[in-house]
């Protein structure tokens, strides 16, 4: 049997949303769990913010997290449900059991990968993905590094891999320059934001944004060595060491819909209060809709005074709330892929990189559970988290249901399950 | 602060402490971490734990993500599987 251990309210996530959640459900005296994966707290962007290095606002948040009563349980996925209303999850091979009265899910968010001949070679990553890496100690150097991607993550990390002494030879933004600059227009209203992007551009300013630009190929022989770019009429090549090519964020649905949270156009239901549609369970930060740092932590705040019962402190935070949720809405207009990059996709490039199923093995599929039948893709040890929103964007297909484990576990964690599977 | 002694198939090198045992393979000149189920050479793409290219053997325990890990003193990597 597994151990168990118990609380009053568990947060699953210790990114800014469950960050700030576990703080506030702490200081109004509940008793807190607050679970993550990784070895530290921080989630994505403070990824890495430790002994005085970061930002002040991570520094602020961590400090007041470890000064709190709330109990950070690291190194610890949640993998599934135990089938009595608790978390069943997994520490260094070990299985556990969490039971909480109430649950707060801040699973956060991950990135749009979306496939092009070359993508698979090694140093091809995600451009939150060249982030973390250079945040868990690479040393990007003299390394010629282009980024062509999409979306506001671009600046921060062109502004940090140009610090770091990197080559940055170009940034290509895929959204055209109309929306962009009609964004940025719009944008008085958040002179907050403005600053900040002004301040990232120039830590960069050795080299060209361009809006409007794409990659179409990467290629190389054991890893990337040149990239394909082109603006729609025009097509050139750039040497590079480093390619970084995602498209945005995603939220990480599977454990709201595992636990049967309602999911409507890709973002949890939540109420005023971030209560989800399911009894005692609560959702804060990217699953209820992509929104950024800001809207993560007042969501996760909400959600943290609502989880320990003080709902009414909460108003002056709705307010907060409503204006990032517009901002949220204009970056997302702004940024969505443009259909040029579905039509980068050859016969012969791969989708799912779990199994090596190429797109022509797809083409006679109708959904996603047909094509998992014929071709396994999507069953690898990423169970569709990288091909499933792209063959969303690529086919139309929806997400499959989803089955635990939510994460490839040991065989151990699963046999420890006490009760037979819920919730699917 | 003291450097971190691994093993990289066969070879010691030396950690910065606090790096992933995904950037002190990248640091240490590796990118192909793990072979496809075509043979493709594979190395990390997301570093937050989803997509599973990072996967080396840690410890003689196969399918480690190698961005998810931080080095440990010791720890014994092999790359390749
Ligand atoms: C790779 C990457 C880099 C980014 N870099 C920046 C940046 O530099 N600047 C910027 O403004 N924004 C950045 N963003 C956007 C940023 O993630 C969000 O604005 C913000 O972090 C959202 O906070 P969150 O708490 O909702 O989610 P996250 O920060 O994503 O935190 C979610 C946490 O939940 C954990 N988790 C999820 N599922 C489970 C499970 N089953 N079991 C245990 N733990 C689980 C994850 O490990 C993670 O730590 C980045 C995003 C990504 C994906
Ligand atoms: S790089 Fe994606 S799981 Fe490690």
């Amino acid at each position: 049997m597994a151990e168990t251990l118990k609380t009053e309210v568990t947060v699953v996530g210790a990114g800014p949303a469950g960050i700030a959640a576990a703080c506030r459900a702490a200081e109004s005296g509940a008793r807190v769990l607050l679970l993550d994966e990784n070895p530290r707290a921080g989630g994505q962007i403070w990824r890495g913010t430790r002994c005085g290095r970061g930002p002040a606002g991570a520094r602020r948040w961590l400090a007041r997290l470890s000064d709190s009563s709330a109990r950070l349980v690291d190194t610890t996925a949640v993998v599934d449900t135990d089938g009595d209303g608790g978390l069943l999850v997994e520490r260094r091979g070990e299985a556990l059991v969490v039971e909480g009265e109430r649950l707060i899910v801040a699973s956060g968010a991950r990135e749009l990968f979306l496939p092009f001949p070359g993508w698979t070679l090694p140093n091809v990553l995600g451009v939150g993905g060249g982030q973390a890496l250079l945040k868990s100690g690479v040393s990007f150097r003299g390394r010629k590094i282009v980024i062509a991607g999409s979306g506001p993550l671009l600046l921060p990390v062109a502004a940090a891999l140009a610090t770091s002494g990197a080559h940055l030879r170009l940034v290509a933004e895929q959204a055209p320059a109309h929306r962009v600059h009609g964004f940025a227009l719009s944008c008085w209203r958040y002179p907050g934001k403005l600053i900040e992007a002004t301040r990232y551009r120039a830590a960069f300013l050795a080299t060209a944004y361009r809006t409007g630009v794409w990659a179409v190929a990467a290629r190389g022989d054991d890893r990337v060595e040149e990239v394909v770019l082109t603006d729609g009429h025009r097509s050139w090549t750039e040497p590079c060491d480093y390619l970084l090519a995602s498209y945005g964020l995603v939220p990480n649905l599977e454990l709201p819909r595992l636990l049967g949270c309602a999911v409507d156009n890709d973002r949890v239901t939540v109420d005023d209060h971030q209560l989800t549609t399911v009894d005692d369970v609560y959702c804060a930060g990217e699953p209820t809709g992509i929104g950024g740092l800001e809207l993560a932590l007042v969501e996760g705040e909400i959600a943290g005074l609502a989880a320990a019962g003080r709902d009414r402190e909460e108003t002056a935070l709705a307010g907060r709330r409503r204006r990032l949720e517009r901002f949220a809405a204009a970056l997302a207009h702004a940024f969505a892929p443009r259909q040029e990059l579905a039509e980068r996709v050859e016969v012969d490039t791969t989708i799912c990189r779990c199994e090596d199923v190429a797109w022509k093995q797809l083409h006679p599929a109708g959904s996603f559970r047909q094509a998992k039948l014929a071709t396994r893709v999507g069953m690898g040890p990423c169970q569709g988290r990288v091909c499933g929103p792209a063959l969303a964007l690529l086919r139309g297909w929806e997400a499959d249901r989803v089955r635990p484990p939510l994460r490839v576990s040991t065989l151990g964690v699963l046999a420890s399950r006490s009760k037979g599977p819920a919730g699917h | 602060m003291t450097r971190i002694p691994i093993v990289i198939d066969g070879r010691t090198v030396e950690a910065e402490p606090e790096t992933t045992v995904a950037a002190a393979l990248l640091n240490d000149g590796i990118w192909g971490f793990r072979s496809s189920v075509e043979s493709e050479p594979r190395g990390p793409v997301c570093a937050m734990g989803i997509c599973f290219e990072c996967r080396v053997t840690i410890d003689g325990i196969p399918h480690r993500r190698a961005c998810m890990e931080l080095c440990r003193p010791g720890m014994e990597i092999e790359t390749g599987g």
